[in-house]
């Protein structure tokens, strides 16, 4: 089979840090080649360079053979490589048709041939089977059509290389089947798909070939019949399985329970997820990225409201319809966004720490300023905050300890259960350990803390408890004993 | 408190430059007497005149554009219920509840305000436009466009009249000020504004009910407004639909921006806003001494205030200073 594509080398920085070290990924023609990887490994940023969106810092990119050197996006469209984004970049309050033929319409002196480009457009459209109005607004048809133009709009510019960026993340099961369909019939005429999924399913039911990257590096390029899925997930989280590696570091406890999630879901998104926390013990979220644990954390929180089962606290139903419900069940939230959902910037590390307690006791009952002062110091010294002192905006500090400022926001609220989203994530590794003992404590003091990371290990040395989560289902509860990187790693690539 | 102090300096600055310009510029201007039981002057003037529009008007404005937000509707509620307190005073009813029935539409229009920002979702900008296109024709709609005079002495006297030697509007806003921040610092309510317009998302995930936040400061800035309005009313004893208020909006965005809180949201300066309103009435009152035409004076007006916002930028700060290093160096 001939080579399409060729990125040689790929070196991407974004000042001091480096994003792509010197990344190789051939793409072949006519073939359906899938590119995983977890957060930060660099797909994303790859893809970005082949569509022209970043100009590579070093390394090159060679199409049927030729070198190009795509500055803009438009030239490497010109070079035959198209993009379909997970959240689909085209005009909604345009037609079909202008969509497909946008930029390049045929025109009759000044004017747009209108007839020319309908026919066009179902002539793109037919080649992928589907037969809609094109001239209807595109933003009227749901999502997988909205995806189908997107790829029309490729093959009406001759597309060689379709790179598809999640694709199927909108999309229902039938719609992901007929999204499919097209994939293997563009793959017979010769086109060379780039698939990026978080499905292991849907990976292994298209792809010819696996490449995985990880924190910026090429892992290695297989043929996906021959790579079993155990592997592929060890090549993407960077952790040998073997039999003796990082066995469980907390021994079940046999605490009493203190919450029960009793068939949770969130409709179209997570669940429906059935577990027991227990006091005074750490239970995990495990799962590849996009396997849903964040959805579970903000469904518990109220955030994302469920939309089918029950939380029950002591054997009572608790509401968590609203962030503010959840707090007054005892639960509290630190969100894996730290920016976003977090820190309020500008504000000072005493007045970001009282928030939380202050907005549950209401406008009126101001905490004293003696006692803000106090609770702040008193967590300054206790999670040993780096900063210059309480009233510095929370902004200037540096991630670490931003984050030990919101997981005291959420301390002083005394909470029952503690969802922590990715609480390690994008810190030193000096607060990374003290974050973790930090947890340890809570828990011996009979807090129940619900734990999120991306880090198996960490999960694994915290946790008494692991639910594993598959395509955004429970897999399978893991209790004590049973609790390994090999186990867990065994539950997410199963099929 | 020292990032508020700084803030505070460079309004100060500009207002003490605008003074001393003044000083030598118009003999007199500092000339202050007494008599029948009251001060006069031009700089009671400009007080008097600063409380009763600008002032007022930024109080309210400052705790929106806190919570990220603008008010563009306060120049239409001061005519609406500059309109509504003159109509009752004439229908028979007292002073006191005719203030009453002009605040209280007022802050019903604000409330409305709020509902459409924080319950419907729209983006301030569009909501209160609306309501500054829809608050001037009800203004009209309840006049029938025409100029309401009346005689009505404790009304008047509200706009024109005296305690203790100072003119009642300048009482009577520097005590809603001065009531205003200290009822903020003492409950939390100042705090949930910071963080609602610092960083909405957040705000909410830690508990604070950010809708009900932005609801309250658009109610209480048409509160300023309809204030703002009678005091209007009352100062020349007659309603005029058409007039009161109009383009009074800028002002008060003006006189907050001056003052040091970032059109972004976040940390606010009630201080700043009335030391900001101040500035700009002082310019106002300069330029009119100056016999610069009024068709003109928005021009040199417009100067001043760009330099003081730029005075604010801390990027502008960082690259001066930058470059008087390098030619220290």
């Amino acid at each position: 089979m001939s080579e399409l594509l060729h990125a040689n080398g790929i070196v991407k920085r974004f000042g001091s840090f480096t994003a792509l070290k010197g990344v190789t990924f051939r793409l072949r023609a006519g073939e359906i080649h899938a590119l995983m990887g977890e957060n930060g490994a660099g797909k994303s940023t790859l893809i970005k360079v082949l569509t022209g969106v970043h100009e590579a810092d070093g390394g090159t990119v060679t199409v049927a053979g030729r070198g190009i050197r795509a500055a803009s996006p438009r030239e490497a469209e010109a070079a035959g490589i198209s993009t379909v984004y997970q959240e689909v970049n085209l005009l909604p309050n345009l037609s079909v048709a202008e969509n497909i033929l946008m930029g390049r319409q045929p025109m009759r002196g000044p004017f747009i041939r209108h007839g020319e480009v309908k026919r066009r457009a179902r002539a793109a459209l037919a080649r992928l089977g589907l037969e809609v109005d094109v001239g209807a607004l595109l933003g009227s048809f749901p999502v997988a059509v909205q995806q189908m133009t997107a790829i029309a709009r490729a093959l009406d510019q001759e597309a060689r290389v379709l790179i598809l960026d999640e694709p199927t993340s909108s999309l229902d099961a039938r719609e992901s089947e007929e999204l499919f369909a097209v994939m293997r019939r563009l793959r017979g005429e010769g086109m060379g798909i780039v698939f990026v999924s978080h499905f292991l399913d849907q990976i292994y039911a298209v792809s010819d070939r696996i490449t995985v990257l990880r924190d910026g590096a090429l892992v290695g390029t297989w043929e996906a019949a021959g790579l079993p899925r155990l592997e592929l997930v060890s090549h993407m989280i960077g952790k040998e399985v073997t039999a003796s590696s990082g066995d469980g570091g907390v021994v079940c406890g046999g605490g009493a329970e203190a919450f029960r999630v009793e068939g949770l879901e969130r409709r179209g998104v997570v669940g429906p997820l059935t577990f027991s926390v227990a006091a005074g013990e750490a239970t995990g979220l495990a799962g590849l990225l996009g396997s849903g644990r964040t959805e579970t954390a903000r469904m518990l929180f109220g955030i994302d409201g469920a939309t089918g089962g029950r939380v029950k606290a002591g054997g009572e139903e608790v509401a968590l319809g609203s962030p503010r419900a959840a707090m007054a069940a005892g639960l509290a939230f630190c969100s894996e966004d730290r920016k976003v959902e977090g820190i309020i910037p500008s504000l000072s590390v005493r007045e970001n720490i009282v928030l939380a307690m202050q907005a549950s006791r209401g406008v009126l009952r101001r905490v004293p300023r003696a006692e803000q002062e106090a609770l702040a110091a008193k967590f300054i010294a206790a999670l040993n905050i780096r900063t210059r002192g309480p009233e510095t905006p929370i902004g200037t500090l540096s991630g670490g300890n931003q984050q030990k400022c919101l997981l005291a926001r959420w301390m002083a609220m005394q909470p029952r259960l503690l969802i922590l989203d990715e609480p390690t994530r994008g810190i030193d590794v000096g607060a990374k350990a003290e974050i973790e003992a930090l947890c340890g404590e809570l828990r011996r003091a009979g807090m129940s803390i619900l734990f999120i990371s991306a880090e198996l290990e960490e999960v694994v040395r915290n946790c008494s408890r692991v639910v594993v989560l598959r395509d955004r289902r429970q897999a399978a509860v893991l209790d004590g004993p049973a609790i390994s990187l090999r186990t867990i790693m065994e539950t997410v690539a199963a099929s | 408190m020292k990032e508020i102090r700084s803030t505070l300096v460079w309004p100060l600055v500009a207002l003490v430059v605008l003074l001393v310009f003044n000083a030598v510029a118009s003999p007199g201007f500092f000339h202050v007497e007494w008599k029948d039981g009251r001060l006069f002057g031009t700089v009671v003037d400009i007080f008097n005149q600063g409380a009763r529009v600008p002032m007022l008007l930024a109080l309210g404005m400052t705790l929106v554009i806190a919570t990220g937000g603008v008010d563009l509707s306060v120049g239409s509620i001061m005519a609406v219920s500059g309109a509504v307190a003159a109509m009752q005073v004439n229908a028979g009813a007292s002073m006191g509840q005719a203030v009453a029935a002009g605040l209280g539409l007022a802050t019903l229009l604000g409330l409305v305000n709020g509902v459409l920002i924080a319950r419907v979702g729209l983006q301030p900008i569009i909501a209160t436009l609306v309501m500054m296109v829809a608050g001037r024709g009800l203004a009209m709609l309840l006049t029938g466009s025409q100029m309401v005079p009346f005689a009505n002495r404790s009304l008047t006297w509200l706009a024109n009249g005296s305690v203790g030697g100072l003119p009642v509007p300048v009482v009577l806003v520097l005590l809603l000020a001065g009531v205003t921040g200290w009822l903020l610092r003492r409950t939390a309510a100042g705090l949930f504004i910071e963080a609602t317009g610092d960083n909405e998302k957040a705000s909410r995930l830690a508990g604070i009910q950010t809708g009900g936040v932005r609801l309250a400061v658009y109610g209480f800035s048409g509160f300023c407004a309809g204030l703002s309005g009678v005091l209007e009313a009352a100062n020349i004893s007659a309603a005029d639909p058409a007039r009161i208020g109009d383009t009074r909006e800028l002002d008060a965005i003006f006189a907050v921006v001056a003052g040091g809180t970032a059109l972004t949201g976040g940390r606010f300066s009630l201080a700043g806003s009335v030391v900001g309103a101040l500035l700009l009435q002082t310019l106002t009152l300069t330029l009119y001494n100056q016999n610069v035409a009024p068709a003109v004076a928005p021009v040199p007006k417009a100067v001043v205030i760009l330099a003081v916002c730029l005075l604010h930028s801390p990027r502008l700060r960082a690259r001066f200073g930058k470059r008087t290093q390098s030619v220290a160096a």
